[in-house]
Formats: structure tokens, C-alpha cells, sequence
């Protein structure tokens, strides 16, 4: 068993919570011991580093520094969340060149009696260690579901391939590991052109209209290139994409119905586990019809949402104009 | 050739806002370096929706127009998602500086529209008050403020969240708090030092 | 002035007479250095050293400033000589001469900078004073222990050897042969041509390329004077300028050169069809038995015996079955041929840049996306398309072609520099879409450059013909739609700087304006040859202005995009102009080398052979026999690492002895002089 550090970020037990449990599910098969990093504080994502530098810097050091400091502990750290592995790594990285920035965030540590030395950990992430470390032969070897016929759109955001300080993946726009990944799982890989487009992160707070428009276009490409599902690996870009598909297809007018899923979810399903343990039905835009098309049964409706299904009415946004239909999506003039 | 030993001369005025960018950002942002070619404002997903594109801003920075660069909306729109960096043929750090000009626009209180500032301390806020983040608080937080009349449309999504357990209606705490907020204190401390 | 002549130095020995001049050069020096105190301090204080004269005066390198040595020689009988100026790499030549002139051996005189060391890097007065006395005292102890040296003389071998059957070596080889010298020519690919022969058109002019260069081509494969060896490979490189022996490997080309040809028939009957990633830079397909194309030089033809399929599997054997000469002769072997030549001349080229590595430009993975030679091949009427421009599926016209500039270059991801080429290039496309498909043509720029004659001209030409341009670097060709006019064609995406806005332009084709790179190979070629390749791998000349050329490695010119990217007319002047370098040589029928080279004292050499294994420059062997090592003076370049290697000190380097170097620190650490007596007043 190969023994990893994880730090979970603050998605992993509310809005990633079906990434969190597919992750779970999956170590054991994959031979990885993940040890969480002892009271890790959230890294800030892309906020803090706006207010001020050396305290976003500071806050991310407190958790590579208890990383770092796990005795005995591996030196490996995995961030499944794609703000924190970048958030860590950069961090890492900065104290690494900038000498003045080092000493700086040295010197708030020390305030709590803690250390970080550059270079002490090894910050990876769960997609790298899959295909790099552990290997995609290995990985074939635990399938025991293939998802034979189930096109999937590989999507890996744009935080996880750039910036590649430490030269991971095979490309920083077009990187091929995920596709790779999704193959030896027996899926059918469209090549994805928005692969590591902007799903809008935290635009859909600030200026929505310009996060929807950017959740369009990847919804639109995944239904150009006839995806049934969308796969990702970051949870901003899956609350992004599945969250907020409702409110995309109000403000444009449009009918997308495309599921998107944890890349984790997927290997689970191949692994031979079943939909409920691996977080299905925590998704807003329901992956039922995918899972159908591989066989799986998919995990029954909660009372609760029973009951607020049978209330909710679609409003419609008076605002917005119709989205015109490019050929090969569902209702265009020349299907 | 010279033959005494003189001063340089003080840094022109106009100049002066491009020396004052390139220091607060963490090592080099090789500002100077731009040739204005275009590939950031190619690249950038929201483009459309900034007042001016990146490279749009590096030459109003260059051009010392201080006050117009930090009222622009761009850093705000920026998504962080490093394209333009990744493409630079000048190795520029596009993203690094985007960073710095939030923070200065938040320092000189030069933003037209303080939702996303807001957004940012209304975060910022939570981390240092329980370690991690919490969304209810914030989206309910930042929803009252700035976008009061869309609530009742993002109920139906909240609730959705709710009732599938992806969001928490309370917030999570560190067990050290003490530490944290004493390493943020120190930081703050070296940041107005300009350490 | 004092005369100390007659004083006996430290030792009682008899001096040497030292001349010292100090150089003002303008306000060079003098702004910085107190030139005149420094002349008065070595006058008085150098004196127990020999120096019977001390001068000072504004420009030494002139004409004046010379006939003071020469004068200060014959009238004062100096038997050494100092100039206190600028670095030696701009008039050490000079000085010497005029020593020369002066019947004093020219080794006999020193230079001290106290320019580039002294006042160009200091600008403390007192400080760069005291360190002119201290450099001026290193050179005047040094120069007692100089030796008088005789340059060494070598004979220049007639015959020259050019690597390269581009339009730069076919140049330099023309010009060779014309004058009447004998010129090896060695090409690795089958026939000559280089890149010039992939093209169409050429620009400014748009020459058709082969209707200017097959004439040419003719010319090297009939001239009486030069020996073609294509489809063969420079192995290794012995001796020095004037005296090189080359090793040429001529690989099996299967065909009987003597029997063939030319008629072609094996090509028509070969079963096998395989992509031409040379010639056709993959847009086209040739077959196992090949020539590349219909007017190369030779006519005849190769087999590539890894496509072969007789090679593979042992079948087929069609070619030798058709061929009416029975020149086909599956046996054959390498031959390996060995050559003796004066002088050296590469001409190597460039190899394109891969334009995949750019994976937000799409080649590679989209269809229609093509580099600039891909899209050369196609508008050449004997390419793959016959001259047409077609869509990849070799039929659909396009309606709107972009054509993207720097891909590759003037980039820090790729390659820092200009190409050079690539705007004039990308004009010549725009207008040869305009002319043959009439379709919309965009060009993205960052900048236009277009310097040379008639460039900005054609320019003009081709803005008028409606070229669109949009300055602004190509952030992404995709393929996914985001609006409707999209769907099914390639989208542009790039910010128009100077509208201020981002764009989105659908196209049908991309031509990417890809960078020239040094030949992959190009370091290793450089070591065979003893000459070194920049950062950016490309070779070195020996000065970027003054001496394009010539190389650090005598005997050795570079010419073509071997040493950069540059456009035609560049290249055949480089080609012409190492030609004449060589010529000079030739004419000459000798060359002086320079004298400082290493010896070795056989008596103190105890054959340990620790400095055999040392020499970069191959100049060292060992004597059986005798149990002891020589050193080959005219391969020696005096480069002194066998000197510090021998544990017994038996190598000593002629101009570098011992005795020099140690005099010339402690003259620089100013150690006898500060116990000497010093005169009144100073």
C-alpha cells in the first residue's frame, strides 16, 4: 500500500461530497492509505491572495507546514481540490524562488511555532499519482465494468494543468491523462477542444452573466461533440457546471441536460461499485440516463426530494432571448 | 564615458506606477517586458466583459495611468484560469499581477463595483474566523448585499443543495484558531511593513 | 627622461630595454586613468625593471602612435616592448606589426588593458590609477621572460570540402570550382536542393525557386572540378587549417550508379507507397525506391531500405525485376571514402520548428491546420496537389484561409528569436491564396518586418490585393463553435490590439508561419568539425559583424542558415563570401599559425600519459618507442590544459611559460616594486 497525505479542502464534505465518497471507495482498490492532514485550514482559494499576499501565502503554509511535520509521515501530499493543489504548489513554489517571500511567511509561521522549508513536500494531484505513479496498467487491471459505449467528455479545468511549475502533465492545454484514464476504463473519449477551459469559478458570485456564458460554452461544446457525460476533476467546476446548468439554460434559453461527474465517480462504476456508494443522486442535473446505458441501477430519490420535486416550477427568466441551435444539438432545425 | 560618480536620476513620475506594481507582486512580474502582442487578451475566456483587455491594462500601467487602471473592472473579471500566462511569449506574470492589483484597488479603495471585493473579505472574513470556508454564510451574506432580488430565484438552487446535502448550515472551526490567527497577524504586520 | 640603462637590476644580471607607452585613447582611458602619472610612476619606479622610456600620448593605434615605438626601437635599441591600451583583441595585431616593422620580433611586445579592465569598469580616479600601475607593472615584469617566437607556417591544400547541397553550399561550391579548385560537395539527402527546392515561389520577386536553382544544381553536377557525394554523411574530421583529412561514409543506395539511368521505371513499379516526411514534409506520399523529386541532382535514386520491403520481409524485389540496366544491387554496402582538403565550409540549413509543440494552434490534431512547408509543398506544381490549394481532404477549396505569424519564434516557450524570414513569407502566402483560391485571407502579426530591398514594396503589393491583417498574437484555432457562422470551420481567436477587441475569425485553413531551427543534429555536426554552437543552437561565427563566416576553428566557415535564419539573398551572399575567404587561402598557398602553442620537455617526461587523454584538439600522441608524449604544434592551440595536467611539469606552453605567469602576478600584486628605492618625489 502506498501511503499518501490528503488534504481535503473545504468542498470535499459539503458540495464535493459525491468526490469525497468516490475518492474513499476508490483508494482501497488503487492500494493508497490516504492520512488527513492534522487540523488543515482552508487554503483561501482565489480570494485571499486579492486581499493581501503575504497573509494568503501564510495561510496556506500552516497546512504544508503540519504536512510536513507529520513524523514519520509520507511525502507525498494530495489535493484532490483543484484551487488547493494550486494554492499549495504555488505557495511551495513561491517560497522556493522568492527568498523574500520565504522569509516572510517563515516569520508569520513562527508566531505559531511553526516551519516550512520549501521543496518538503511533494504536492500532487489524485490524476497524476493515478496515471504517473500508480499506472494505467494497474488500473485496468480493477475493472471490472467497463463503461463500453458511455462518451464521456474529459474535463479538467484550468487550474490543475497550469501552471505546471513542476512539469506533471503532458500538456498544459491539451494534456492527455485524463483521456488516457477514461480509455482504460473502457469509456469512449471525445476529444474535448475546451478541455481546460474556464467553467467561470467564482464569477458565478460576482458577474454571473459572465460565469453563465463561459458555463454555456463548455456545456455547448460537451453537446456539439455528443457527450453523455461530462467528466471533471475539480468541485468548483462540477458546482459550476451541474449546480448552475439550471440558472445557464434560464438565462439563454437553452435545454442542456448533460450530467457531470467526478472523474472518481467513473472509476468507481468501472471498478464495480455501485452508484450509491460512490455519491450518485447528489447531483443536480441527473446522471440516470448515463448510468442506464452501462447498467448500472441508479440510486433511488430521497423523500426529500421527492416532496420538493412535486412543488418546484420552471419560471422563466422574462429577460432572456432564445439561444439559437447549432446543428447536431437536441431540437435544431436539421436534426 | 562617465568619469565621477552621480545618482541616478529619480524615477520619472510616470513611471513610477509600473515600479510600484512590479514590487508588490511576489517576484519578478517582468511587467517591462511586454511587447503588447495580444496573446493574454486572445486568451482570456471573459474577455468581452472587462473594461480593458490584460494587455489593454499592462500598457495603461506602463503609460502610468494610475488612477484609470485601478478603477478598471479587469483583475475583478480575471478567472485565474492562466492562459495568458501559459502563451506569454515573454514570460509575463499575467495572473501573479492581477493578484496585485486587486489588492491595490482594495488598499486605494479604487473600484467602481464592490461586489467582487466585497465577495473576497466577505470570504476572507469566514477563514479567519473559523479556518475554513463557509458558503452558507457567504452566499447568504453576499446575496443580502449586492444582489438582494436574485434570492428568491437562488433559493430554489440553495434548497436543491440542501436537501441533496452539498452545503452546510454551519460552520465548521479548526481546533487551533489561536495559531491561526496569530501566523495571520504576524503576516498582516509584515505586509504593511512591505517586508 | 632618466636613463637606467646601464643600472644593473635586482639580480646583477643584465635587462632587458623596456619601452612603455601609455595610451589616453581620446577620454577613454584619460577621462578615468591619470595617464600622465601613471607614465611619470613607470618611468622612476618601473626603472630597476628595464624600462628605459616611458611615453604617453593620445591615440597609440595611430599612425603616429606607432612610429614612437618604432622610433623609441631603433634610436634606444628596446629590446621589449608594453602598450598600456585598450583589450589585445583590437590591436595586439598592430602593435606588433609595428614592432615588426622595426626588425624587434613582434612576440617581444605585451599589451596591458587598462581600457576594458581599468576605465571602462571603474569609475574611481584614485583606484583606476593605482590599478593601472599594478596591470602596467604585470606586463613590464612579464614581458623580461618573452621569448622571440617564428609563427608557424603551414601549406594550404587546394581542395575544400563544403557540407551542405543547399542553395548556400551549392553557391560556395560554384565559386570554388569556377576559380578552378577542386570541391567535394557531401549532401545527406539523395539529391541536392536543400529547402529552396520545396518551395514555389520565392519573394520578393516570386521567382519560381526551381526555375532558379535547378540551373545551378545542373552546374554542380556537370562541373568538372567538384566530386558530388550525396546521400553520404561526414564521419569524422582529422588534422588542421590547410591539412584536413575527412572521413565521408557513402550510404548504399542499393543502385548501381554506374548502370542507372535515370529512367525511373523502378519508382513507377514499387509496390510500396510510404508518406515523403523529407522532400513532401509529409503532405505527400513517394515510394521505397525513391528519387525526390523529378529534377534532382544526381538522377539517381535510392532505395530506404527500412520501407524496403524486400529489406523487411525478404519479397518483392520489383524494381530489380523492371529495371532495364540491371542497376539495382540489393548487396551493396556503405562505402566509406577518405579525403584531403584545405579548408571547410558548412552549409548545413535549418530544420522547420514542430508546430504540434504549439498545441493551442491545433497541428496535428485539426485537419486543416498546415506549417509553412506543408502549405509550400502544396502551391509547388509538382507537389501533391499540383500546384492546387485544397483543404486536407485534397478537394474542397477554401473560402477563407488564416495565416499566423511567430509560431515558435520570438517566443520564451520556444525560441526567443526572430526567425527573419517568417513576415515575407507569410505575404508571399496571402498572396498566392489570393491569386489561386480568391479566397479571404487574414494575417495576424505582431510586427511587420520587412527590411531588405523591395520587401516593404511587396508589402504594399500585397495590401492591396485586400489581404486582411490583424495585429495581434493568435491566442487559439479551435474547432469548437460558439455561434452560429462557426459550426464546421476553424475559429482564429485573437485580440485585434489595435481595434481593442477580442475576435473570433472562422476560417477554413491555417497556415502557420513556423520557426527555423537549427538542424536537430546540429551540436553533434559542430563537435565532428571542432566548431561550437549558441544557445540557440545554431553555429558560432567568429565575430557577429566584422566576421560572419569564419569560425573560431581556422580552417572552418559556416555559411547559410546554419548560422541563423536569413532569407536567400543573405544566404548566397555567406555562400559567396566563404568562398572568397577560401580562395584567399588557397592563393596564398600558406598560413601563418600563431606561435603559442605547448612543448614538452622529454627529459622531464615520465610517459604517465595523464595529458593524452586531455587535449580537445586531438594534438597530443604517444610515443611507444620512446615511452614518451609529443605535441603536434599545428594542431596545438595553445589552449594550456596539458600544460596544468603534467604532475612532472614537463609541458610548458611558448608565450604562457611559468616563469611569465608567475612574474606577470607579482608584478600585478606590485611585490618587488614596493620595496624598491623610490626617487625623489614620486
Amino acid at each position: 500500500m502506498a501511503e499518501y497525505l490528503l488534504y481535503p479542502g473545504c468542498s470535499m464534505d459539503s458540495s464535493a461530497r459525491a468526490y469525497q465518497q468516490s475518492l474513499e471507495a476508490i483508494a482501497g482498490p488503487l492500494g493508497m492509505t490516504l492520512t488527513e492532514v492534522d487540523d488543515w485550514n482552508c487554503c483561501g482559494a482565489t480570494e485571499y491572495l486579492g486581499i493581501s499576499t503575504t497573509p494568503a501565502y501564510a495561510l496556506i503554509a500552516r497546512n504544508l507546514a503540519i504536512a510536513a511535520a507529520h513524523a514519520n509521515g509520507p511525502r507525498t501530499l494530495l489535493a484532490p481540490c483543484s484551487a488547493c493543489y494550486l494554492n499549495l504548489a504555488k505557495a511551495d513554489h513561491g517560497m522556493a524562488e522568492e527568498p523574500r517571500l520565504n522569509a516572510n511567511v517563515n516569520e508569520a509561521l513562527a508566531a505559531g511555532n511553526l516551519h516550512y522549508e520549501p521543496g518538503s513536500v511533494d504536492i500532487r494531484h489524485l490524476l497524476d499519482v493515478m496515471v504517473h505513479e500508480i499506472g494505467l496498467d494497474d488500473v485496468k487491471a480493477k475493472v471490472t465494468r467497463p463503461l463500453t459505449g458511455l462518451r464521456v467528455a474529459p474535463y479538467l479545468g484550468c487550474m490543475v494543468p497550469r501552471p505546471d511549475y513542476h512539469k506533471r502533465w503532458s500538456d498544459p492545454e491539451h494534456p492527455t491523462e485524463l483521456d488516457r484514464l477514461l480509455k482504460a476504463l473502457g469509456a469512449e473519449v471525445i476529444d474535448f477542444p475546451l478541455k481546460t477551459h474556464c467553467c467561470g469559478g467564482h464569477m458565478t458570485q460576482i458577474g454571473p452573466d459572465t460565469a453563465y456564458e463561459l458555463i454555456r460554452r463548455l456545456l455547448q461544446a460537451a453537446d456539439q461533440f455528443k457527450a453523455d457525460v461530462i467528466a471533471t476533476l475539480c468541485p468548483m467546476c462540477q458546482l459550476n457546471l451541474d449546480a448552475y446548468q439550471g440558472a445557464t439554460n434560464k438565462h439563454f434559453g437553452a435545454d442542456f441536460e448533460i450530467p457531470i461527474l467526478f472523474f472518481t465517480q467513473l472509476v468507481g462504476l468501472a471498478f464495480g461499485f455501485e452508484a450509491k456508494e460512490l455519491g450518485f443522486g447528489s447531483e443536480m442535473v441527473k446522471a440516470n440516463h448515463a448510468l442506464k446505458r452501462i447498467g448500472v441501477e441508479p440510486p433511488p430519490p430521497t423523500e426529500e426530494e421527492e416532496r420538493t420535486k412535486r412543488r418546484r416550477r420552471p419560471r422563466k427568466d422574462s429577460k432572456s432571448l432564445p439561444m439559437p441551435r447549432l446543428s447536431g444539438e437536441r431540437g435544431a432545425i436539421d436534426d | 564615458m562617465t568619469t565621477a560618480t552621480t545618482a541616478p536620476p529619480a524615477v520619472p513620475p510616470h513611471l513610477r506606477f509600473l515600479e510600484e506594481v512590479s514590487d508588490a507582486t511576489a517576484g519578478e512580474s517582468r511587467l517591462e517586458m511586454c511587447i503588447q502582442c495580444g496573446s493574454c487578451g486572445g486568451s482570456c475566456p471573459p474577455a468581452a466583459d472587462m473594461d480593458h483587455s490584460p494587455r489593454h491594462l499592462f500598457a495603461m500601467i506602463r503609460a502610468g495611468m494610475r488612477d484609470e487602471a485601478l478603477r478598471s473592472n479587469t483583475p475583478w473579471i480575471c478567472v485565474s484560469c492562466y492562459h495568458c500566462v501559459t502563451r506569454c511569449p515573454q514570460e509575463v506574470r499575467i495572473t501573479d499581477v492581477m493578484y496585485t492589483l486587486k489588492s491595490m484597488a482594495i488598499h486605494a479603495k479604487l473600484y467602481e463595483d464592490s461586489t467582487a471585493p466585497d465577495f473576497s473579505g466577505t470570504f476572507v472574513d469566514m477563514v479567519e474566523k473559523y479556518g475554513r470556508s463557509f458558503e452558507f454564510g457567504l452566499a447568504t451574506r453576499h446575496y443580502l448585499k449586492h444582489f438582494p432580488l436574485h434570492l428568491p430565484s437562488m433559493a430554489s438552487m440553495g434548497l436543491g443543495m440542501l436537501t441533496k446535502k452539498r452545503i452546510k448550515m454551519k460552520p465548521k472551526k479548526i481546533r487551533q484558531m489561536k495559531q491561526l490567527r496569530a501566523i495571520l497577524d504576524r503576516a498582516k504586520g509584515l505586509e504593511d511593513h512591505h517586508g | 627622461m632618466i636613463d637606467h640603462a646601464n643600472a644593473p637590476g635586482p639580480d646583477g644580471a643584465a635587462k632587458e630595454r623596456i619601452g612603455v607607452y601609455v595610451c589616453h585613447c581620446g577620454s577613454n582611458i584619460a577621462g578615468t586613468v591619470d595617464v600622465a602619472e601613471v607614465r611619470e610612476w613607470a618611468e622612476q619606479r618601473l626603472a630597476p625593471d628595464g624600462v628605459v622610456v616611458a611615453r604617453d600620448y593620445k591615440f597609440m593605434c595611430s599612425s603616429l602612435g606607432q612610429e614612437l615605438i618604432e622610433k623609441d626601437i631603433k634610436e634606444q635599441g628596446l629590446t621589449r616592448v608594453v602598450v598600456a591600451a585598450c583589450s589585445p583583441h583590437l590591436h595586439e595585431q598592430t602593435f606588433r606589426t609595428a614592432c615588426q616593422r622595426a626588425n624587434l620580433n613582434p612576440y617581444l611586445c605585451e599589451l596591458a588593458s587598462i581600457r576594458e579592465q581599468v576605465s571602462w569598469v571603474h569609475s574611481d580616479k584614485d583606484a583606476a590609477t593605482a590599478k593601472s600601475k599594478a596591470v602596467l607593472c604585470g606586463a613590464v615584469q612579464r614581458v623580461a621572460h618573452n621569448e622571440p617566437l617564428e609563427p608557424l607556417r603551414v601549406p594550404i591544400h587546394p581542395a575544400t570540402l563544403v557540407v551542405g547541397g543547399g542553395i548556400a553550399g551549392i553557391q560556395a561550391a560554384l565559386e570554388l570550382a569556377d576559380a578552378g579548385h577542386p570541391v567535394y560537395l557531401v549532401e545527406r539527402q539523395p539529391s541536392i536542393g536543400g529547402h529552396m527546392a520545396q518551395f514555389d515561389k520565392t519573394f520578393p520577386t516570386l521567382d519560381c525557386s526551381a526555375c532558379i536553382l535547378t540551373p545551378r544544381m545542373v552546374s554542380v553536377g556537370t562541373h568538372p572540378h567538384i566530386t558530388l557525394l550525396t546521400w553520404s554523411e561526414v564521419e569524422k574530421v582529422d588534422g588542421y587549417v590547410g591539412n584536413f583529412t575527412a572521413t565521408i561514409r557513402k550510404k548504399a543506395r542499393f543502385i548501381n550508379t554506374d548502370l542507372c539511368t535515370g529512367c525511373g521505371i523502378c519508382q513507377e513499379k514499387c509496390p510500396k507507397r510510404v508518406i515523403d516526411k523529407e522532400y513532401e514534409a509529409g503532405l505527400g506520399y513517394r515510394k521505397a525506391v525513391y528519387t525526390p523529386f523529378p529534377q534532382a541532382v544526381p538522377k539517381y535514386p535510392v532505395i530506404d531500405e527500412p520501407n524496403c520491403t524486400y529489406f523487411i520481409k525478404g519479397k518483392c524485389k520489383a524494381c530489380e525485376k523492371f529495371c532495364p540496366t540491371d542497376a539495382i544491387d540489393f548487396n551493396q554496402e556503405d562505402e566509406l571514402v577518405t579525403i584531403e582538403v584545405g579548408n571547410i565550409v558548412l552549409a548545413t540549413g535549418y530544420d522547420l520548428f514542430d508546430a504540434r509543440r504549439v498545441s493551442q494552434y491545433g497541428h496535428g490534431r485539426l485537419a486543416n491546420v498546415f506549417t509553412s512547408l506543408e502549405f509550400e509543398r502544396m502551391t509547388n506544381a509538382s507537389g501533391p496537389t499540383n500546384g492546387k490549394i485544397v483543404l486536407r481532404d485534397g478537394r474542397t477549396t477554401p473560402t477563407s484561409v488564416g495565416i499566423i505569424h511567430c509560431v515558435g519564434s520570438r517566443d520564451r516557450n520556444y525560441n526567443n528569436y526572430c526567425s527573419s524570414i517568417c513576415c515575407m513569407q507569410s505575404l508571399k502566402f496571402a498572396h498566392l491564396v489570393k491569386e489561386r483560391a480568391g479566397a479571404t485571407v487574414y494575417n495576424f502579426y505582431i510586427d511587420m518586418r520587412t527590411t531588405q530591398k523591395d520587401y516593404d514594396e511587396f508589402y504594399q503589393k500585397v495590401l492591396e490585393e485586400g489581404t486582411l491583417f490583424i495585429r495581434g498574437k493568435v491566442a487559439e484555432v479551435t474547432d469548437a463553435a460558439r455561434q452560429p457562422g462557426e459550426e464546421g470551420k476553424l475559429i482564429i481567436q485573437a485580440e485585434d490590439t489595435l481595434a481593442g477587441k477580442q475576435r473570433r475569425i472562422p476560417v477554413d485553413m491555417v497556415i502557420l508561419s513556423a520557426a527555423l531551427e537549427p538542424r536537430h543534429d546540429a551540436k553533434a555536426v559542430g563537435k565532428t568539425f571542432g566548431i561550437s554552437c549558441s544557445v540557440n543552437g545554431f553555429f558560432i561565427e567568429k565575430h557577429p559583424k566584422l566576421d560572419p563566416v569564419a569560425t573560431m576553428t581556422e580552417g572552418v566557415f559556416i555559411a547559410g542558415c546554419a548560422s541563423g535564419p536569413k532569407d536567400i539573398p543573405a544566404t548566397v551572399s555567406q555562400g559567396a563570401a566563404a568562398a572568397a575567404r577560401v580562395l584567399g587561402r588557397i592563393s596564398q598557398g600558406e598560413i601563418e599559425l600563431e606561435p603559442v602553442r605547448a612543448t614538452i620537455e622529454e627529459a622531464k617526461c615520465s610517459g604517465c600519459r595523464i595529458c593524452n587523454d586531455l587535449c580537445p584538439f586531438n594534438a597530443i600522441t604517444f610515443i611507444e618507442e620512446r615511452m614518451v608524449t609529443e605535441i603536434n604544434p599545428a594542431l596545438c592551440q595553445g589552449c594550456g590544459t596539458c600544460v596544468a595536467a603534467c604532475p612532472a611539469g614537463a609541458i610548458s606552453g611558448s608565450g604562457f611559460s611559468n616563469e611569465q605567469i608567475l612574474s606577470q602576478i607579482d608584478g600585478l600584486l606590485m611585490l618587488n616594486v614596493e620595496h624598491a628605492a623610490a626617487p625623489a618625489g614620486v
